[in-house]
């Protein structure tokens, strides 16, 4: 439901980090988005291709990096993941748990096409 | 020539960092300010209205409104209480985020304040990934919402401080299983501090009052 301040912010970081490494053009974009954290990828894609209009980011395809909640029970050890809602551990019904995963939501990595620069001997 | 930049940040950064500018102001002013969250309907305003009533006279609250509409509502509601409060239309969108209360800061007496109740949009699910600076998340459950609420909206329940379950009164005519929704709770987050009161009766508002006053005198 947020999905627009989340993609405004998306494009922001992008754009500050492609600017400091003298990017032209942005191809690809990594994103990890936990299932806890309720942000749809369609709607993210959506806002994107609005948002991104006559930046240097135009075009660049969105890589969504889906990280499924995952559940320790502490009593018995057991590793579960959650489809839908919360479930108490499937082994022990035990809900002393921790939450491994499922939280995340950052960006990790973009690809950049670099500007034409003619200082090629300073990096050699 | 393709290359790879390594970015590894959060998403809502940006946001993060005005929240914790939001609570340098707050820290500098020693204001102690709680983020009210809830589903519509929960009983935030009328809950924020029986602890104004119950609150000791030398604390001196002020009240961040949001709605979605540009309804007065609820802002009218405090300042009849003689508190004052500054309404923040959100234009539709689904929470408030740092900036809106940054903005909303400006607005507010704060060196006559120690404490501030910043009221969220009604929602369980986009208030969660907004900080806002405050220094306690503070959720509003009901009674009539039902017990499942833990198990489908995990997110907002992982980032609380304070749980309020509101509308014990009904307790007799719902089907609400308490050990239920406590079980779903404890799992998401254990030990989480819980009041469980009636803003209509008062029931069970004196230890959430104790709590407040206790956090409130403390900065």
């Amino acid at each position: 439901m947020h999905e627009l301040p989340v993609t405004e912010s998306i494009l922001k970081i992008v754009l500050d980090y492609a600017q400091k490494n003298q990017a032209a053009f942005v191809t690809d974009i990594s994103l990890t988005i936990g299932s806890l954290s309720s942000i749809v990828d369609d709607s993210i894609q959506f806002y994107w291709d609005f948002v991104s209009q006559g930046t240097i980011c135009e075009n660049a395809k969105l890589h969504f990096n889906r990280v499924t909640a995952t559940l320790e029970c502490l009593d018995c050890g057991t590793t579960y993941s959650l489809e839908e809602e919360l479930t108490p551990c499937p082994s022990c019904s035990g809900i002393n748990v921790i939450i491994l995963s499922g939280e995340e939501f950052h960006i990790d990595h973009i690809e950049i096409i670099k500007e034409e620069t003619n200082n090629d001997e300073t990096t050699r | 020539m393709k290359q790879r930049v390594e970015i590894v940040k959060r998403i809502l950064d940006a946001n993060d960092r005005l929240a914790q500018n939001n609570q340098a102001i707050l820290e500098q002013h020693h204001v102690y300010a709680i983020n009210l969250m809830a589903s519509p309907g929960a009983g935030k305003t009328s809950f924020i209205l029986e602890t104004i009533k119950r609150l000791p006279a030398g604390i001196k609250l002020g009240v961040i409104e949001g709605d979605t509409a540009p309804v007065t509502i609820d802002a009218d509601k405090i300042v009849a209480a003689g508190m004052p409060a500054v309404q923040i239309n959100t234009g539709g969108e689904c929470h408030l985020d740092a900036n809106m209360i940054e903005m909303a800061l400006a607005e507010l007496p704060l060196e006559d304040l120690n404490l501030i109740i910043v009221e969220n949009v009604g929602n369980l699910i986009c208030p969660a990934a907004f900080r806002l600076g405050t220094h306690a998340n503070v959720l509003i459950a009901s009674i009539p919402e039902g017990d499942d609420k833990p198990y489908k909206y995990p997110n907002i329940y992982c980032g609380l401080d304070v749980l309020i379950i509101n509308k014990i009164d009904l307790l007799p005519y719902v089907d609400f299983r308490m050990d239920y929704f406590r079980q779903g709770v404890e799992m998401l987050n254990p030990g989480l501090q819980t009041f469980a009161l009636s803003a209509k009766t008062g029931e069970g508002f004196d230890a959430w009052i104790d709590w407040l006053t206790a956090k409130v005198t403390a900065k």
